[in-house]
């Protein structure tokens, strides 16, 4: 009897030991016990495949070709409804020029809603570096972020909103393109909240509407 | 009547039901402890071919989340950056850190840098982040507090039960939408988390689904 107890227990401690405790820590594959149809033969976006000779699911779409459907609208021919601009031929829009020359003010019409958003990307994209007031002085230049530009001085308050947009979506000098990560419509969004930094650069108290003022903070 | 069976293949009998018995149990409560997906998953944090840290980036330089991965509010799935994210700040930043060497050879190469994949959903389940961000669950809810981790680990079991306790009471995990990133987010002052919750969930109508083709599709 006492044989089989004891068989019985260090059986289920070498199987605790072997095992750990729930939810350690640990670089292991997770367990699979049954795969069951966990694994389907089809492409998952940003898998691999030995397929391809890049090793990528994910197609590069071929030079020339435009995409239809899909989660951004403004670059793709259009699902359901067909994209009307989906030649991207609209030079103010995509590349902020107007003829030769730079678009002086915003593709779009700016209101609240668009400068609300601009603030949120601005925040998120280019606060890193440009800092919060645009006044390039953001996290990143205490880690050796060299030359960052303050976008809110005197020279880029002349600078017309398409070079904005030209230096957003290309990069220029140290600054690497952003067009990857930001879409167009926010890059206008961006670039409106922008000039609403510099406005903010030489406001005075007049300028806030006295209902509001018990809410600054110095 | 005469015995049938000897004492000791009595005695053998009773120890073998006896450890029949004991070992049944054993083996199911072993089951059932080391079984789900609590013990089978949760914990699994992946060597990754570049030691990348969230609890640096996010939490010490607080970058958003949205910076690297751009595809949560607007699609299914939140991709991990392309190597040319890394590159923004990287290429003055540390240019020459043995760390970030892997990470150079894929941008001169263009060849992706193979990141580990942590959470994973089986192919027969429809899981879509930007029906739940923008929706206010916050990463934190999903992910566990990734700006804490130098290391992200797999912190949620990621089950069918788990999905569904959710579903059923999401108001302890809604937030503002625009919060949904952010991890020190508190309800507003004098309201509890559920309370709160509650509101929001009658504000924007939301009734996550709790039918199987909600998210067997
Ligand atoms: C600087 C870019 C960057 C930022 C900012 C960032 N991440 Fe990541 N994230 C990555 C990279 C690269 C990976 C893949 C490597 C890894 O798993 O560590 C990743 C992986 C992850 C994963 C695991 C993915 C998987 O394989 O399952 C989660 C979850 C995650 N990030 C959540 C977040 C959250 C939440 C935030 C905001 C607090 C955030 N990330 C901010 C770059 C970033
Ligand atoms: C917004 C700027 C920014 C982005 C984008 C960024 N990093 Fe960093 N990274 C930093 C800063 C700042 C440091 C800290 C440098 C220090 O501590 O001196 C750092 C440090 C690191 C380190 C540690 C290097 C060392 O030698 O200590 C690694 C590894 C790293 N980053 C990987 C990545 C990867 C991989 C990506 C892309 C997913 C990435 N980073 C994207 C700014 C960034
Ligand atoms: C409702 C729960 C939930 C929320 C909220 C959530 N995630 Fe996820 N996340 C998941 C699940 C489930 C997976 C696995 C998906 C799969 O296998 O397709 C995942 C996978 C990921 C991945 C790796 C795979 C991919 O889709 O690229 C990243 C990166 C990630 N999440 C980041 C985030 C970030 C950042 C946030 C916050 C903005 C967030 N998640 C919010 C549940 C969630
Ligand atoms: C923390 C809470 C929470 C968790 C965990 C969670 N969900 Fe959800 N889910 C929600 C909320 C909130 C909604 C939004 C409902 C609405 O919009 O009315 C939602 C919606 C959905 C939808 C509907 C999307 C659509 O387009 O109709 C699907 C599918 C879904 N969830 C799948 C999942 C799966 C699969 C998991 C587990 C991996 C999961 N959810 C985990 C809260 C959660
Ligand atoms: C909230 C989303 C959600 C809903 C609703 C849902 N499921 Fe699931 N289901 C999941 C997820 C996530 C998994 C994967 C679990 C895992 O990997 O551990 C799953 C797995 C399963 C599995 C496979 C289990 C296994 O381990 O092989 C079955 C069978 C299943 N679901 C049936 C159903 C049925 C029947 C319904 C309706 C009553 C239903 N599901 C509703 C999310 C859901």
């Amino acid at each position: 009897m006492r044989w089989v107890l004891l068989g019985i227990a260090t059986a289920a401690a070498i199987v605790v030991v072997q095992m750990g405790p729930r939810g350690a820590v640990s670089d292991r594959r997770p367990l699979m016990f049954i795969t069951d149809m966990d694994f389907q033969p089809r492409y998952n976006p940003q898998a691999a495949t030995p397929f391809f000779a890049d090793g990528r699911t994910m197609r590069t779409p071929p030079a020339g070709t435009i995409p239809f459907g899909g989660a951004d609208y403004d670059s793709d021919a259009g699902s359901p409804r067909q994209n009307p601009d989906f030649l991207k031929s609209d030079d103010a829009y995509y590349r902020g020029k107007a003829g030769t020359a730079w678009l002086a003010r915003n593709a779009l019409p700016v209101d609240i809603a668009l400068l609300r958003r601009g603030q949120e990307r601005y925040n998120i994209h280019c606060a890193p570096c440009h800092g919060a007031t645009g006044a390039g002085n953001g996290v990143m230049t205490q880690y050796g972020m060299l030359g960052v530009a303050s976008i809110t001085d005197e020279l880029h308050t002349l600078m017309p909103d398409g070079q904005f947009f030209d230096v957003i979506s290309n990069g220029k000098g140290r600054m690497m393109p952003y067009a990857p990560q930001v879409k167009v419509r926010d890059r206008w969004a961006i670039i409106a909240y922008i000039r609403a930094l510099m406005r903010s650069q030489s406001t005075t108290l007049g300028d806030v509407p006295e209902d509001q003022r018990g809410n600054l903070n110095p | 009547m005469p015995l049938v069976f000897t004492h000791e293949a009595d005695r053998r009998l009773r120890r073998l039901v006896i450890g029949v018995v004991l070992s049944a149990a054993l083996g199911l409560a072993g089951l059932y402890y080391y079984g789900p997906p609590e013990y089978t998953r949760v914990g699994y944090a992946p060597k990754q071919p570049v030691p990348f840290s969230h609890e640096q980036h996010t939490g010490r330089l607080g970058i958003s989340c949205l910076y690297c991965h751009t595809g949560v509010e607007e699609s299914s799935v939140a991709k991990i950056p392309p190597t040319q994210t890394c590159m923004n700040c990287h290429q003055t930043i540390k240019p020459d850190s043995p760390q970030l060497a892997v990470v150079r050879e894929s941008f001169a190469s263009g060849k992706p840098v193979p990141w580990v994949r942590v959470h994973q959903v089986p192919d027969y389940v429809f899981f879509d982040h930007s029906a739940h961000v923008r929706r206010g669950v916050g990463c934190v809810s999903c992910h566990g507090k990734v700006n804490e981790m130098p290391v992200v680990v797999h912190e949620k079991p990621l089950s069918m039960g788990w999905c569904l306790d959710c579903h059923r009471q999401p108001e302890a995990c809604l937030r503002p939408p625009s919060e949904a990133t952010n991890f020190a987010w508190q309800p507003p002052a004098g309201r509890s988390n559920s309370d709160y919750g509650r509101l929001l969930k009658d504000q924007s109508r939301i009734h996550p689904p709790e039918q199987c083709s909600g998210c067997h599709r």
